[in-house]
Parts: structure tokens; sequence; C-alpha cells
């Protein structure tokens, strides 16, 4: 296995107000290829600071990462974006999905950054649908859609542009027992039919349980790493 | 192109909110789009005037009166083609609010004068034979029923003749098509002669001496010469071209290109305000899901022209809606006729899509600029 995402004594602190607040004390962290990371921790603990700096959606205070060959912490915003296009899906709590536009048009809205035909884009998004169990609901509006079926239309979009790494903020914390139980299986089999690279913020130890590996972090310090046999 | 569809589903995100919005928009550039057509309408109207007539009137103002016995020194200046002559007569049929522009004139000179106009040789040689003649245009004679060998009795309210009456009666002997000329164009001749001999007061006076010149290119010279021979004479005169008189004379109404020019700017400004408002509202509400798109990948910038299309895309077309609706308008049989066979002139419609483009940018712009500027944990986190 080779490494997808090294953190190097990664700080980051944010200025609030006239107080300024480290959330992360030098952070060091390997993630291998194929992985599927939980991060777990209290609120406060850093989590979802850095699943931040691992999207290249924020930038450390000091210290490197280096996700998929690309030291981000050292690249533009502009270069940024063009990156996070490039590497990254995202899959938020709230599903994130644009309200106006249909399934199908949601799922769409990472390929339109691509040179891809429109017919291939199309192509692409009923491949990414029918994965996820929702072609017969493209055609829907978000609000037309239960909260696990949007959650799947919200990793439909994450998977479209076949990023190589999955990054997902506490994807279940929105939905029933019985939707976050079909979303953890859907996330797993991403895992391990497609190989596909996860790292996943969660406060729930029974989403945790589908990761292969499992970080603790605390105060902005990792404090307990697990893996577990496949 | 492929961002047609994110952008015109962000514009209908609120769909009253839009469409009130679009309709305030469609109204102003209706609002342009008349104004400025009724102005080019004028300035059509006045390029189509001819530049080789010109118009002698008393110095002091359109209704004092000059002498007839300028008109063949006027004919003598060199360059000159042909003079007539027009008398106010401010007729009426039947009742004051039923008026008929009458004129007093020579009438041969006259066609000499107005070479479009359409009319038989036999209806001039009677008019010159008829001392109580008179010549009416085809629209005249159509709305009262008048035809050739009628005797109409036309009022007037300046006018006693001899025999004490407010009341001429003139026999109509000849119609004649004046329509190269526009509504406005006078349509009853009666024999100057005639009305000279028979008025109570102000006999041998005239208001207008129409001069057709041999060469157009002359026009400032003739008129010079005109204006500078009857110099300290009991009546001076000046002289114009049938261009600048109509502008004088629509001087007098106002200055409508002033008056359109500043309605439409208060509109515009307006607009500014609302569609600035709507543009603001609409990101503001949107701030996540502009987040979101930063995160998959949109830039900064594409992220502003994202915002700036929308405020285009709402501006443009409302804008074509209202500037279309204004040229149906101009089709209208009413504004046909004053006009005479007029459009939307396409300068109108550049000049309003020019517009819609400055306010869409304008008001756009600060929305799309604190679109770009969006920090994306910050507005993911709802800070």
């Amino acid at each position: 296995m080779t490494a997808l995402v090294t953190l190097r004594n990664v700080t980051k602190s944010y200025v609030r107000g006239k107080q300024k607040v480290e959330v992360l004390h030098g952070v060091d962290l390997t993630i291998e290829t194929g992985e599927f990371l939980a991060l777990m921790g209290p609120s406060g603990s850093g989590k979802t600071t850095l699943l931040n700096l691992v999207a290249g959606l924020d930038q450390p205070t000091s210290g490197e990462v280096l996700v998929a060959g690309d030291r981000i912490d050292r690249l533009s915003r502009g270069s940024l974006s063009d990156w996070r296009a490039r590497h990254i899906g995202f899959i938020f709590q709230f599903y994130n999905l644009l309200p106006v536009l249909t399934a199908e048009a949601n799922v769409e809205v990472p390929l339109l950054l691509t040179n891809l035909s429109k017919a291939e884009r199309r192509r692409r998004v009923q491949v990414a649908l029918e994965l996820v169990g929702l072609a017969e609901r493209a055609r829907h509006k978000p609000n037309e859609l239960s909260g696990g079926q949007q959650q799947r239309v919200a990793i439909a979009r994450a998977i479209v542009s076949d990023p190589t790494l999955l990054v997902c903020d506490e994807p279940t914390g929105d939905l029933d027992r019985q939707n976050a139980e079909e979303i953890m299986n859907l996330l797993q089999a991403l895992n391990r039919s497609q190989n596909k690279t996860i790292v996943m913020v969660t406060h729930d130890p029974k989403a945790a349980e589908y990761a292969s590996r499992e970080l603790h972090l605390d105060k902005g310090l990792l404090t307990n790493d697990t893996r577990r046999a496949a | 192109m492929k961002y047609f569809s994110l952008v015109w589903a962000g514009l209908w995100r609120k769909k009253t909110r839009t469409v009130f919005t679009m309709i305030s928009i469609v109204i102003a550039f209706l609002l342009f789009g008349l104004l400025q057509g009724i102005n080019q309408g004028f300035s059509t109207a006045l390029s189509r005037l001819d530049v080789d007539r010109l118009y002698v009137t008393a110095r002091t103002g359109m209704t004092d009166g000059m002498p007839i016995s300028y008109l063949p020194r006027i004919r003598n200046v060199a360059g000159v083609r042909a003079v007539s002559m027009w008398a106010y007569f401010g007729g009426y049929y039947q009742d004051a609010r039923n008026p008929v522009p009458a004129f007093a004139t020579d009438a041969v000179e006259l066609m000499k004068v107005y070479k479009e106009i359409k009319i038989r040789p036999e209806y001039i040689e009677a008019m010159a034979k008829t001392r109580t003649g008179a010549l009416i245009g085809d629209a005249l004679a159509a709305k009262h029923g008048w035809k050739v060998g009628d005797r109409v009795p036309i009022g007037t309210s300046i006018w006693t003749n001899k025999s004490g009456s407010n009341t001429w009666e003139f026999d109509i002997v000849g119609t004649f098509d004046s329509s190269a000329y526009g509504a406005g164009f006078p349509s009853f001749y009666l024999n100057y002669s005639y009305f000279d001999e028979a008025r109570q007061f102000g006999t041998g006076q005239v208001h207008y001496y129409i001069v057709s010149l041999q060469d157009p290119k002359q026009a400032q010279r003739v008129s010079r010469e005109i204006d500078d021979m009857f110099a300290n004479s009991s009546v001076e005169t000046r002289t114009q071209t049938e261009s600048a008189l109509a502008q004088s004379q629509l001087k007098q109404l106002g200055d409508i290109n002033f008056i359109a020019n500043a309605i439409v700017g208060a509109v515009l400004f307006t607009l500014l305000f609302l569609t600035a408002n709507t543009m603001m509202q609409s990101v503001r509400e949107r701030t996540s899901e502009l987040a979101v798109l930063k995160t998959l990948g949109y830039s900064d910038t594409k992220v502003l022209i994202l915002v700036l299309t929308e405020s285009l895309l709402l501006c443009l077309f409302a804008a074509a809606v209202g500037i279309g609706l204004a040229a149906l308008v101009f089709e209208s049989p009413a504004l046909q006729t004053l006009f005479g066979n007029f459009s939307m002139p396409l300068f109108v419609a550049s000049m309003g899509a020019g517009i819609a483009v400055f306010v869409a940018f304008v008001s756009g712009f600060p929305p799309a600029w604190r679109a770009r500027q969006l920090n994306i944990v910050d507005a993911l986190a709802g800070r």
C-alpha cells in the first residue's frame, strides 16, 4: 500500500475575535490508498479542521500536507480549486444539494468543470446514480427525496468525477438508523469494490465500525489509532 | 453554455421575487423604449424634412405677420427656385373643438415648393380660377365626407370677413395627397388673394414665406442674404431650414430629449438599486450553496462570473421583453400616423441592451464580489 495522504507536524490556529485558538497541535498522519478512515473525537477536538486540511478546503498554519503527491499547503486558492475538482469527492452531513436542480443535474455539477461532452457527462451521471441505487429518481428535485435518498445523490455527486479521495463530514449525522446503515454500507462497498480511499468524520461509533481504521482526536492531538481486519 | 442550467436555476430559486423584479425591469425598459423611441421618431421625422426648403418668419415670432411685399424681393435672391407663402387662417368646422388646419396661400407656387404633394393638375388650375376655392387633403376629405364641388363653411377665431362674419364659405375644387410630409402637414388651403381682400384687418400680411432652393448647399448663404435684406426694416426676418424650424417648434413643447432622458435616467437609477437588492438577497440566501460549488472545485473567479451572468440574464431577458413590447406599441396605427411608417430604431434597441448590461454589471458586481470572497470553511460552518 502507498501513502495517499501525509501530514507532517501540522498545526492550525484560528483568530476568533481577539483570541488566537490553536485547534491542531503538530499532527503527524499517514493515510494509505484504499483505506477507510473514521476520525472520531469529542466536539472541538479538531476533526473537521483536520478533514478540511486533507480536503484542501483550508491551509495549515504550519507543517506539510501532502495529498496524492501534491504539497497542497503550498497551493494558491485558485490552484487548490482545480486540485479539489480533480482529487476530492465531498459528502456533507446535510447533503448540501442545490435545491433548484434535479438529482441528475446535481450530480452533473462537478462534471461541468471538465471538458467532457454533454453525452459523456450524462452517461457518467447515469452510472453514478445507478451505483447509489437512485437511477429511477434522476428527475426528482431534492425536496422530493427522503434524507437517505438525498445523501445517496450527494454520494453520487462525490464519486461521479472518480476522485482520488472521498471525504465525509458526519455523513449519517442527519439520518435515522436504517438510512444511516444503508449509507454506511454504500460507502463501505465503494471502499471495498472500487478501492476508494475514504476519510470520514463521525461521532457515531456504529458508523465508525464500517471503517477499516479508527483514529481518535482529542484537543488537537491524535490519541488512538486502531486498524481493523477486513 | 454548459453552465446555463446552473445559472438559470439559480435565477429562479425564489420565483416570486424574480418575477416581480423582472416585471419592474420590463416596465422600466418599456418606458425607456417608448420615450427613446418617440425621441428618435421626432429625430427621424425631422431628418426626413427637406434641406432645400427655407422658412422665412418674422424675427419677433412665428405668429407675427410680414408684409406681402417681401415676396418678389425674396424671389429675386440668387439661388431661389420658387417662393410661396402661408397666412394662418386658424379654421374650425362647425365647432371650435373641431379644428381644420387652414392656410391662405398661392397654390400654384405652393405645389412648386412642395414637390411631393400628389395633386391632379386640373385641381391646381381650378384653384387659380376660383376665388373662393379650397384644396383639401385626402384625409381631411375622408374625415368630413367632403368632395369636390362641396361648399363648406369654415369658422375662424381670428379673422372677420367684410360681411362681418367669422364663418367663411369655400368651394372645394380639389383634393391632394401630402402623406410624404407626414400627418402634421396643413390640409386645407384657400386663396391668399381672396382671403386678403375679404378680411377686415391685417391685410397685406403673411406669416411664412416658404422658399425652395435650386441647390441645398446654398441654404446658409440664401438664408443670410434674405435676413440681411430685411435687417433694420420694420419687420426683420428669421430664415431657417425646414428641420431647424420644426426643431424650434418642438422646443416650444419643451425639450423632449431632455424630458425623455430625465425620466429614463430616474427609472434606471431606481432599477439599479432594485436589481442590486434582489441579487444581494439572492446571494446572501445561497451562501452555503456557493460554498458547496467552491468545495467541488469551482474557482473564486468562476463563482463571480456565475453570479454576474445571473444578473446579466435577469436584466437582458427582462429588457428584451420590455423593448420588444415598446416595439410592438410603435406598430400601432396611431403612432404610425404620427411618425409615418416608423419602427423602433435599432439604435434604441442596442442602447437598451447596453443599459441592461450596465445595470446588470453594476447591480451584480457587489454580490458577485461577495460570492467570490466567500471563505468555504466559514460559509459551511454558517459563520
